[in-house]
């Protein structure tokens, strides 16, 4: 890896480094900002889904426990 | 836009990550130095992509309005202002790269008599507007028709605001589109990956975020069946700037329970 590295050509960070660092880095926690947002809304709908699909499951097995009995 | 045949969004986001790492490679170890501004010509190419991605889709949400016009499908209402929703965050990113290049070239963070700037300012701050007009109206119908007029009047503003910059005479900021005939090949071969990773990256949050619409919908589909088969539905609509996917027709919980089922459905909730 540190020789990997050593083949890399030097970038000069020490000069507008700071400014070119800053601008992909805005970039990249807009990025991370929105994905953040956007799964935290998406681990939202899951878990009402969840508590949805368990309630219709149980609606639908005190409904159809007679006859899935009868068929077993 | 529509997901058909083998574009889905997982392939979309995996080829947004190859480019968008292909085009960080050819940045920051292909690309030569520019004589003028040395290393620092390297915001070039974020800034001028996340820009020019921005504007395209800002008209891009006046096309999609058209459409809502035309058809008076809501769906198409939810799609542009996807778009604009989008391209705002894309704004605000071309604006800060903007500003953050200007201090380490100009020495300055804004720079008022530069057209480009102001004009791409202009732009943003009359989106920006977009989504208080849109929370200003109560009845979604209306709502949906008044915003798809404002995405159709500031899209075709857009391009005229272009135009009347580039024949604007002074000529401190850049030139890029149509100048980069002056660019050093390596250079525009950067630029485009760069240009193409930007708009895969737009493309792909834009499809997320419709993919989010559309499993809301259909779980408020479902959360008012049941509602309404306990006798306990009453319909409290609250105010919202983003719009609604229509309720899909024939969506039960049964289809649900199934989508869950599926073995991807829970791979993912694995995860």
């Amino acid at each position: 890896m540190t020789a990997l590295l050593a083949q890399l050509p030097a970038l000069p960070l020490h000069e507008a480094g700071k400014y070119v660092a800053a601008a992909y880095i805005t970039l990249l926690v807009l990025v991370v900002v929105y994905v953040a947002v956007m799964a935290m809304r998406v681990g939202r709908i899951q878990r009402e889904l969840s508590a949805l699909s368990e309630r219709a499951r149980g609606a639908s097995a005190e409904g159809d426990s007679p006859s899935e009995s009868g068929r077993a | 836009m529509h997901w058909k045949g083998r574009i889905t969004p997982r392939v979309l986001a995996v080829t947004t990550a190859v480019v968008m790492a292909t085009a960080l490679s050819l940045v920051f170890f292909y690309a030569p130095l520019d004589a003028e501004q040395g290393f620092l010509q390297k915001i070039f190419y974020v800034h001028v992509p996340l820009a020019i991605v921005s504007l395209g889709g800002f008209i891009a949400g006046g096309v999609l309005a058209i459409a809502h016009l035309r058809s008076g499908d809501p769906r198409w209402d939810v799609r542009s202002y996807v778009a604009i929703h989008m391209s705002l965050i894309f704004g605000l990113a071309a604006l800060i790269t903007g500003s953050i290049w200007a201090k380490g070239s100009w020495g300055h963070w804004w720079v008022w008599d530069e057209p480009t700037l102001v004009s791409f300012l202009i732009v943003f701050l009359l989106y920006a507007t977009y989504q208080p007009l849109r929370f200003a109206i109560e009845d979604p119908e209306r709502q949906a028709r008044y915003a798809s007029v404002f995405a159709i009047t500031a899209g075709a503003f857009v391009p005229m605001n272009f135009i009347a910059v580039r024949l604007s005479s002074a000529y401190v900021h850049p030139r890029v589109l149509g100048a980069t005939g002056n660019l050093p090949a390596a250079m525009e071969l950067t630029f485009v990956a760069s240009l193409l990773g930007i708009a895969l990256l737009y493309a792909t949050l834009y499809a997320l975020e419709l993919q989010t619409k559309r499993a809301r919908a259909q779980l408020r589909s479902l959360r008012r069946q049941e509602q309404a088969r306990e006798g306990a539905y009453e319909h409290a609509p609250r105010r919202s700037a983003a719009p609604s996917l229509p309720l899909p027709a024939g969506a039960s919980v049964g289809a649900i329970t199934s989508m869950r089922a599926h073995p991807r459905a829970g791979r993912e909730g694995q995860r």
